[in-house]
């Protein structure tokens, strides 16, 4: 419903440019690996009438924890500032910024007319003494306020360190309480930092692994409804689900969408195999891709849909490997020791996040399309099941706990294998992904 | 009739089954057999006891409802056949019973991976009663994976026991 409000009403309208963008020293180039993070101030947003002041307050805090969140920047905290900002379009005091260090300047304006919300910002370079690209207008309604935060903070992000941002999106997971041996486990929903969590199905029958389509509108699960794991699909809006029909007698898991949001490639498993299939979502015809007598599973689709990774344990151990979209003969990418599961390939097309069990350890990694330059980004009793940021930079994914007290909870961590953080959820949270930005 | 209430029987395990009872295997397990007779009670069959031969609770404890695998295996151990062939018998013998075998996978492995695994590990232990002669309609698999442990330290005295396929009746009429 939020996605159809903001189709219908956000606007992106340029203000007035004062200035133009300009390539200065404020810049974070991510590949590097930022070892000090950069000093930001965001001053709560000046609101422009009567009733905004509040408003103005949880827009600049938002906008700041997105930003201090990724790690690459540091919040500097109002108790230190010099100058207050009570005008938006007032000069600004660039000495009273450069003096606390604020690298960067985020200013912002906030109107509240009824149930209608306005949101403006400049960014500033302060040591360059120049706004960082031009001022920007979202409007929309008041309970989207903070995905305008998100999107300012998106807008931020993007103009210095030259990506796209990722606040402006969703995750679906599952959210689980209970002991290991009476787990209960329902879909849920919710903002990339943990906010607004929405429970999409009830916790009756279990419930694994949701993917949301390319979209951001569906999303693929697999449930022990029936009593047998089958493939459903899941309008997030309406809450509808409807089953992805199955060959009798058999077991269908693993689904995820192609870029085309109209084939799912899923497992099917048929006496003691367990091969991957295509199916279309509208016609529910199904195309066999593999045949080996071996488990093949998890396939994940190239951004591109002409290729998908899986892995497969045809060589006597869970390895990863890739195919022709339509399939045909798999090329072995990963060789390193241990074992690797649950690939998926980065939004980029660049690189393949996998799970890899290693001396009795559980590792997210990230390795090249072609298996070289392996990177273990984590380590922990069990690390499983990354999900990629839409801007291919961060990668979330859940921890279990060991022991009898076992929890699992979701984390996320940079590419780089610096900034590993929690994600808060009400409840207990496993097998995440990540939505695409949002519109 | 008798068939229409073994489907109703069958029916009512399988949405059972759905509610992931975790008690079902545990150490005062059978919960679902026990349902299923106290059904048959109704009809004025006597609910089975450990003692009774023919009774879903004789299956799981004098039987014995399940076998074990060794780590990532699904090839059945000697004692694993051993386990299967009194199943074998048990079941020709009380041939009004039908079967879901379940297999299981310890935590150390992906998600996905261990519901092929527990696949491979009820087809094995379903392909070795079929070869005693159990007719196939009789026995279905479905693979929870790693998703329902039994115990739940994270140690090989628990994973060993997590590594498994059990076979729960779904109605029974004799008696």
């Amino acid at each position: 419903m939020m996605v159809r409000i903001f189709t219908a009403l956000i606007a992106l309208m340029l203000t007035t440019t004062l200035s133009f963008a300009q390539q200065g020293p404020l810049r974070i180039e991510i590949t590097e690996g930022v070892i000090e993070p950069l000093p930001f101030a965001t001053p709560s947003f000046v609101p422009e009438n009567g009733n905004s002041a509040e408003m103005g307050a949880q827009l600049a805090s938002v906008v700041a924890a997105d930003l201090q969140g990724t790690g690459l920047f540091r919040q500097i905290p109002s108790t230190a500032f010099i100058s207050t900002v009570s005008d938006f379009g007032a000069p600004v005091q660039y000495a009273d910024w450069k003096a606390i260090n604020a690298q960067a300047l985020v200013v912002g304006a906030v109107n509240v007319a009824g149930n209608n919300l306005t949101v403006k910002f400049r960014l500033y370079d302060v040591f360059s003494g120049a706004e960082l690209g031009s001022g920007l207008q979202f409007q929309g309604t008041v309970e989207g306020w903070r995905r305008m935060a998100h999107k300012v903070a998106d807008a931020v992000y993007s103009r210095i360190t030259g990506e796209s941002g990722y606040f402006d999106s969703r995750v679906v997971f599952v959210s689980e309480t209970g002991p290991k041996n009476d787990r209960k486990k329902r879909l849920a929903v919710m903002d990339y930092d943990g906010v607004g969590v929405k429970y999409l199905t009830d916790s009756r029958s279990l419930v694994l692994a949701p993917r949301f389509s390319p979209t951001g509108d569906r999303v693929l699960y697999t449930s022990y409804e029936t009593g047998f794991p089958r493939i459903y699909v899941l309008d997030v809006g309406n809450v509808q689900r409807r089953v992805l029909e199955s060959a009798q007698g058999s077991m269908s898991f693993a689904p995820r969408f192609a870029p085309n949001g109209q084939t799912v490639v899923y497992s099917q498993a048929t006496g003691s195999n367990t091969d991957i299939y295509t199916m279309d979502v509208s016609s529910g015809r199904a195309t066999r891709l593999t045949s080996a007598p071996s488990i093949e599973t998890a396939p994940s689709y190239s951004p591109d849909g002409n290729s998908i990774v899986f892995e497969s344990d045809r060589s006597g151990t869970q390895q990863l490997y890739i195919m022709p979209a339509g399939g045909g003969e798999p090329k072995r990418i990963s060789f390193g020791q241990g074992r690797y599961g649950t690939p998926v390939w980065s939004p980029r097309g660049d690189l393949i996040a996998f799970t890899k069990q290693s001396k009795g350890r559980f590792h997210i990694g990230v390795m090249r399309v072609d298996g070289s330059e392996e990177r273990l980004l984590t380590a922990s009793f069990l690390d499983e099941g990354p999900t990629w940021s839409p801007n291919g930079r961060v990668i979330m994914f859940h921890r279990e706990t060991q022991g009898a007290g076992g929890r699992s909870s979701l984390y996320s961590v940079d590419i780089t294998g610096r900034n590993l953080r929690p994600v808060r959820t009400p409840e207990g949270g496993s097998d995440p992904s990540w939505s695409p930005l949002q519109k | 009739m008798k068939i229409t209430t073994k489907m109703v029987l069958l029916v009512a395990a399988l949405s059972t089954a759905a509610c992931t009872n975790a008690n079902r295997f545990g150490a005062d397990g059978g919960t679902d057999g026990f349902d299923a007779n106290a059904t048959i009670a109704n009809t004025g069959i006597v609910v089975g006891s450990a003692s009774d031969p023919s009774s879903t609770a004789y299956f799981q404890q004098a039987v014995g409802d399940r076998v074990l695998f060794e780590v990532d295996q699904s090839s059945l151990t000697t004692s694993g056949r051993t386990t299967l062939d009194g199943q074998a018998t048990w079941l020709l013998t009380n041939s009004d019973y039908t079967a879901i075998v379940e297999g299981h996978a310890d935590e150390q492995g992906t998600r996905e991976y261990n519901i092929a695994l527990g696949n491979r590990r009820a087809d094995a232990a379903r392909s070795y009663l079929l070869s005693k002669g159990v007719p196939s309609s009789r026995l279905q698999i479905v693979s929870y994976g790693k998703e329902r442990p039994i115990e739940v330290c994270s140690e090989e005295a628990c994973y060993a026991k997590n590594r498994r396929a059990v076979t729960v009746l779904a109605g029974g009429l004799t008696g």
